[in-house]
């Protein structure tokens, strides 16, 4: 603590503020992990119902435990860094979550209220995720390959055509009234057509993929590019600006906005066909494993299967507005995912 | 009809060149397409412009006056007539007629520097005179604006950055399509003063646009009174009055009273 005297005083209201605010950070980093040390002492030992003794019970007392020692260990860095004070601010989300598993694991595992095994509890799922991580793995890289393979061929020919309606009359002409008849259509329709036309299942899935993607993208591109400005284009012709540079440089920048919308409602689209492709073609993926456990009516894997996916789908959204927040950080207003 | 002609083309400062062209209209006609209809705007306008002067047309708002700025800068061609820049026809748009749009329309996406350098990337020119765009932001007083976005700019300075995007094509004709007319008055008045010294500096022709008396007069060397539409060349006075200019000068006075009452305005007066 070498500083100044002047240092010293100017930045004591700033050093109080951030002594306050680590201040708060422990006691909703404390409080939360509190709850989920209670969350393991009950798993621990509250003993489950009788008729169903559960194999994964302690290991559930771990998790949690581990959970709340995190949520400690993050209120204390929390002290130093400000960066993680923003446990302060996700402490009741923590708490909430908490008190969830607890109830859950009180109606299920200790009481034994919900009927079997429709109601698993949370470490029926956990012994899910252990025991069964290689399966699960492999159906998360399945899942994702067809995915991004898909989504990618869609998004970029939905995007060339997009640009490409809404800057040739040519283009137009032509495209518009197939995309009119075609695009509409939802793309699980073709796929009784798509697996016998295709040489494998993989392919047509791919095929199906790409088509749910491409029609918002290319229809949002069209109408980013078609609503340019034209005080853009005049700008950039008096300057000197060929074709190619108004295509390039004005049009696609200032459509981006409603290539992203595009790229965003593509993306909802593409999970929709892939889970239904891997169900009824795909040997693969979460979507054939949720549709394999629902014949060994092993709910648990069910719903272990339904939360990876609910994350992966979620990390991917998030991925592209991060993506779309670095590109148009230009722009106004964001909505923030 | 009066047919303005180039009474006079002053030498904007002893000593600087003039770079600028010169500008023929000649018997210019265009109509709009209103539902089938044909909507006549420009009526035989006929007027030159000589080397290096600064002309003003001014005329109530809805006439054509933006109209033949787009033909001078090449972005339309004319219904009838012609138009030449140094006797050789417009036949579109080129980087020496540059506009500078009523709206600054910058483009958002890009930074202050990369609207500035614009022109030059457009002409595959930015790699070797890069030097031209700091020049340009020096010149308009946004050196220090260079990396912020349009959003956080103000009017004014939205408007010295388009400025600043045409000088940069070191224009030899420059078109200003009421430039001024969005900035609230100090900034305005203080823009009239920078252009003028612009102008005498760099020795273009300028062509300006504009329904504001005063600044038609505190700036060009010939206003040319122009009428409702079909629009016609109504009028033209010359002020010979040197720059710098005073705004409080009676001559300016005597002149404006005339402008008005070529508008039909002297009741008013």
């Amino acid at each position: 603590m070498s500083s100044s005297a002047v240092d010293e005083i100017s930045s004591a209201p700033k050093r109080a503020f951030l002594a306050r605010s680590a201040a708060r950070s422990l006691v909703g980093g404390f409080s939360a992990a509190a709850v989920w040390f209670a969350v393991a002492a009950l798993a621990m030992w509250w003993p489950d119902a009788p008729e169903n003794d559960w194999a994964y019970t302690d290991d559930l007392a771990f998790v949690s435990g581990a959970i709340a020692v995190g949520i400690t260990a993050a209120a204390l860095i929390g002290v130093r860094f400000a960066g993680f004070q923003k446990v302060q601010r996700f402490a009741p989300w923590f708490i909430a979550l908490a008190m969830l598993v607890a109830a859950w694991e009180a109606v299920t595992a200790k009481l034994g209220l919900l009927p079997l095994p429709f109601f698993p509890p949370p470490q029926a799922i956990l012994e899910v995720v252990i025991d069964d991580r290689t399966r699960l793995l492999e159906g998360v890289f399945a899942s994702f390959r067809l995915l991004a393979i898909g989504y990618v061929i869609g998004a970029i020919i939905g995007f060339v055509t997009g640009v490409a309606i809404g800057w040739s009359r040519l283009a137009g002409y032509w495209i518009h009234p197939i995309l009119r008849v075609i695009g509409p259509l939802p793309a699980t329709a073709w796929l009784p057509l798509a697996f016998f036309v295709f040489p494998s299942s993989f392919s047509a899935s791919i095929f199906l993929i790409a088509l749910a993607t491409g029609f918002p993208v290319t229809v949002l591109t069209w109408s980013g590019v078609a609503g340019v400005n034209s005080a853009y284009y005049d700008i950039a012709r008096t300057l000197g600006a060929n074709q190619r540079f108004l295509v390039l440089k004005v049009a696609i920048p200032a459509a981006m906005p409603h290539v992203f919308v595009g790229l965003f409602m593509g993306l909802g689209n593409s999970f929709a066909v892939l889970v239904v492709a891997e169900m009824l073609g795909v040997k693969a993926g979460l979507g054939w494993y949720l549709q394999w456990a629902q014949g060994w009516a092993a709910y648990a894997n069910m719903y272990a299967a339904l939360l990876i996916m609910a994350l992966l789908c979620s990390g991917l959204i998030t991925l592209q507005f991060r993506l779309r927040d670095r590109l148009l950080s230009w722009q106004k207003g964001l909505v923030r995912w | 009809m009066v047919v303005a002609t180039a009474a006079s083309e002053p030498h904007p400062v002893n000593g600087s060149p003039v770079r600028g062209i010169t500008l023929t209209i000649r018997d210019v006609s265009h109509h709009f397409d209103l539902h089938g209809q044909p909507l006549p705007v420009l009526d035989r306008i006929s007027l030159r412009i000589g080397r290096g002067e600064f002309v003003a047309l001014l005329g109530p708002s809805g006439c054509g006056k933006s109209t033949l700025l787009r033909l001078v800068a090449g972005l339309d061609a004319p219904s009838a007539g012609y138009l030449l820049a140094e006797e050789k026809a417009i036949e579109g748009p080129d980087p020496s007629r540059v506009v500078v749009f009523q709206d600054p329309t910058l483009y958002p996406w890009r930074t202050v520097w990369n609207n500035v350098s614009l022109g030059l990337e457009a002409r595959g020119l930015l790699r070797t005179h890069r030097e031209r765009v700091e020049d340009a932001l020096r010149l308009v007083g946004l050196s220090g604006f260079a990396n912020a976005y349009p959003h956080q700019l103000s009017g004014g300075m939205a408007q010295r950055a388009a400025l600043a995007r045409a000088l940069v094509n070191d224009p030899t004709l420059l078109i200003l399509d009421e430039p001024l007319g969005q900035l609230d008055s100090l900034t305005r008045i203080t823009m009239q003063s920078e252009l003028v010294s612009l102008w005498q500096r760099a020795g273009f022709t300028a062509l300006l646009v504009t329904h504001d008396v005063e600044e038609a007069l505190f700036l060009a060397g010939r206003v040319i009174v122009l009428s409702g539409r079909p629009t016609r060349v109504k009028a033209e006075i010359v002020n010979a009055k040197p720059y710098p200019r005073h705004r409080g000068d009676p001559h300016l006075a005597e002149l404006r009273r005339e402008v008005f009452t070529h508008l039909g305005l002297d009741a008013t007066w």
